[in-house]
């Protein structure tokens, strides 16, 4: 039998928009701004995927999701398998659908990139994450028969989760502890429903519970049990308690009321459900003008939170658009709600009334002058151009440093400058036997995905350390 | 869920409470404190753990109906359960041979002190506990505190017991016997506050346990900034014990009342309920 010659495909450059709330709608609300593809535009999207030899987007993939088989699976109709292909790399497909910025990663390099017509694996991934979770049985993956090892993670964000996937498909007796009293991390305090409803950060860590995991919430290791003897019960620790002290701009004025860190404001919103105070109980104040100190994605929550509590919010940045670190995607959706940007801005003093509270930022225009280590322009403030804004509240959304609990209680870490915790970047392992990190508590501040990823990793060398 | 196993007014509108969490009895040092979270809906308040008994596994605090949460705190009872109660939470209280020192104790402090004083007596320190409040009927844990205690002084706003005044009454304790070498409050800013300024003078060191607001408790959220000492300190992390003379009161009077009204709006929702 003669194999009949394959049909070049035809290339097809128009890449499925993903319908999304109304911004006049949706900037009133706290209910998902995109509302993912049908099955029609899922499939309509992955027929596009010229399906490369060399694919060179696993090689951005830091978790290296096998990118063209399942979107293969999409086109051919066949979601369980799509699925089933995904979750072999990825245990949290729909919520890296949603957050990850693959326009730096997969869908940077894709073959049809260059020519205008990127296809949008991110959709694809969500899409097949959120099937999954609409059918009556959601499928669990085999697990390696039981090697009698128990491993403790310490933080249920996303590094832990990660971890806690690959350890028990492995076969080891696998047990997080949160210090908070919902599992997630900065999945459910961190980043707002809006943008990651908290029910599909639910169903994720249900999946997990459902393989086996065992998950112990109000559990703060270095505090209410040392690290030393969770090991003594353990044969190997993954540390993965991400963020910590949050960071204020260096300015007199940062501990008015009504000044907050990012950290505090989406907390309150996200963990706490203060959007819908008074029904629940942790308040938050209803500013009338927000300004949100900060150009990366958390910098865009704020204000997009503000906005939704019916605050005039915005956005005060040093550079101008071109440098704002947060992804597209996330700018124009703050942009279409109808956050303002105030660039090449430098706030320098909070300014407060006698009552304590804050009234206005005191400001310097800047210009932009030479490229700086990082290749963006380095902005430098015009002298004797202070300016004043009024604003009820300034939240601070810069960064933070790593969680400090358990550098401060824990004997034989190495703690890096920055208060991190230091590891082989290979491996996660830290200078303590049988203790491995990953995630924000290793880096600073970074990405879900590079978390994962580096979970990942570790748990392959922990799994590695458990079998030899 | 953690079950409740006594939950009880002891004096007007202050309840001691004791839940079951042998994890945190077995590791909670004096001076730490512990989150509790009525129900799904209910917000994180610092409770600080006055007292333990790790056999048993239980932790005992003592709580003020001011608001919401602790007027539905108050309305639960032995078996009921919390949703959640995390710690121990903060640094413990520093405790070493300082020679004599002097635990006060005002409010809900009369009961946080108890556990200081006694890990100070038995690192054989000289203990005398003062305890501070309206009327006689306003105090309680006496007996408790004249155990771990070489002297107990009471002191009365209407002079129903002990001397009648207030803690300004400090200044001539202080005058009268030999100096402390250390000064450790507990109880409200006020009380905290004026209590520094009556140790000032005689440059006694002394240490005070901040209230502030806290959301998570353990460093990430950074509602708990205190200026101490002319920098920022988050009370959760870095406290809740500083040195009483370089803590800015005014600073974290107003930083308490940051959601004053709200407060006050749930509380009466609540009530009309």
């Amino acid at each position: 039998m003669s194999e009949e010659p394959k049909p070049k495909p035809k290339i097809d450059l128009n890449r499925r928009e993903m319908p999304k709330q109304e911004e006049h709608v949706r900037s009133h609300n706290f209910l998902e701004v995109a509302l993912g593809y049908t099955a029609e535009l899922a499939m309509a999207e992955a027929r596009r995927c010229l399906q490369c030899k060399k694919p060179f987007c696993i090689a951005d993939c830091p978790v290296q999701i096998k990118i063209p088989e399942f979107i293969q699976a999409i086109a051919d109709g066949d979601f369980a398998a799509g699925v089933r292909i995904l979750k072999e790399r990825n245990s949290l497909p729909s919520v890296c659908g949603r957050v990850c910025p693959q326009e730096e990663q997969c869908e940077k390099h894709c073959a049809l990139t260059k020519r205008g017509g990127t296809i949008a694996v991110g959709r694809l991934e969500r899409f097949l994450g959120d099937w999954e979770a609409a059918q009556p049985e959601m499928a669990l993956p085999e697990l390696s028969s039981p090697t009698g090892k128990k491993v403790a993670i310490i933080g249920g964000g996303p590094a832990g989760l990660t971890a806690a996937a690959d350890l028990i498909k492995a076969g080891h007796q696998v047990v997080i502890y949160e210090a908070l009293h919902k599992m997630g991390g900065v999945l459910y305090y961190g980043i707002p429903e809006f943008r990651l409803p908290k029910a599909i950060v639910d169903r994720e860590v249900d999946y997990l519970r459902r393989l086996g995991v065992e998950m112990h919430t109000d559990f703060v290791v270095g505090k209410t049990r040392s690290m030393d003897s969770i090991l003594e019960e353990f044969d190997a620790v993954f540390v993965a308690t991400g963020a910590g002290l949050p960071w204020f701009m260096e300015m007199s004025g940062n501990n008015f009321n009504g000044v907050y860190s990012a950290n505090e404001y989406l907390t309150r919103i996200n963990l706490m459900k203060g959007y819908a105070y008074p029904k629940n109980d942790t308040p938050i104040k209803r500013h009338r003008k927000v300004a949100v100190l900060g150009g990366g994605n958390v910098a865009m929550d704020c204000a997009r939170t503000a906005l939704r509590l019916g605050a005039e919010a915005t956005i005060v940045y040093r550079r101008s658009r071109t440098e704002l670190p947060a992804r597209l995607e996330e700018i124009e959706n703050a942009e279409e709600e109808g956050v303002k940007f105030h660039y090449l801005t430098l706030p320098v003093r909070t300014i407060g009334d006698d009552r304590f509270n804050v009234t206005a930022l005191e400001c310097l225009k800047m210009e932009l002058g030479e490229p700086d280590a990082s290749g963006r322009r380095s902005p430098v403030p015009i002298p004797g151009s202070e300016f004043i804004l009024p604003f009820d509240s300034v939240i601070h959304a810069i960064g933070n440093s790593p969680n400090p609990l358990i550098p401060q209680t824990t004997p034989g870490l190495t703690i890096g400058r920055k208060g991190n915790i230091v590891i082989d970047s290979e491996t996660g392992k830290t200078s303590k036997e049988r203790v491995w990190a990953g995630g924000d508590i290793a880096t600073g501040a970074a990405t879900v995905i590079s978390a994962m990823g580096a979970a990942r990793k570790a748990a392959s060398s922990i799994h590695e350390f458990l079998m030899s | 869920m953690v079950k409740i196993l006594e939950n009880k007014m002891i004096v007007p509108n202050i309840c001691t409470i004791t839940v079951f969490a042998p994890e945190i009895a077995g590791s909670v040092k004096a001076g730490q404190f512990a989150i509790l979270r009525v129900d799904e809906d209910g917000e994180r308040i610092p409770l600080t753990v006055s007292d333990w008994d790790a056999e048993r596994g239980t932790i005992t605090m003592v709580y003020v109906m001011v608001g919401k949460t602790t007027q539905k705190l108050a309305t639960l009872t032995t078996n009921d359960t919390l949703a959640t109660v995390v710690g121990p939470l903060g640094n413990p209280m520093e405790i070493d041979l300082f020679g004599k020192v002097i635990c006060i104790g005002g409010c809900y402090g009369n009961a946080s002190i108890y556990p200081i004083a006694r890990a100070l007596k038995e690192k054989g320190n000289r203990v005398t506990s003062i305890i501070e409040g309206r009327s006689s009927y306003m105090l309680y844990w006496q007996e408790k505190l004249k155990t771990v205690s070489d002297q107990l002084i009471v002191i009365t706003r209407d002079g129903s017991q002990g001397k009648a005044g207030h803690i300004g009454n400090l200044k001539s304790i202080l005058a009268a016997g030999t100096p402390p070498d250390r000064v450790i409050v507990n109880g409200c800013n006020y009380l905290m506050m004026r209590a520094a300024q009556e140790t000032l003078p005689f440059k006694i060191k002394t240490i005070v346990s901040l209230n502030t607001l806290m959301i998570d408790g353990t460093g990430m959220c950074g509602v708990c900034r205190v200026t101490v000492n002319s920098s920022t300190k988050f009370a959760c992390v870095d406290g809740p014990h500083f040195d009483a003379h370089e803590v800015d009161w005014d600073e974290l009077a107003q930083r308490r009342k940051a959601y004053l009204s709200e407060e006050v709006q749930t509380l009466r929702s609540s009530m009309a309920q």
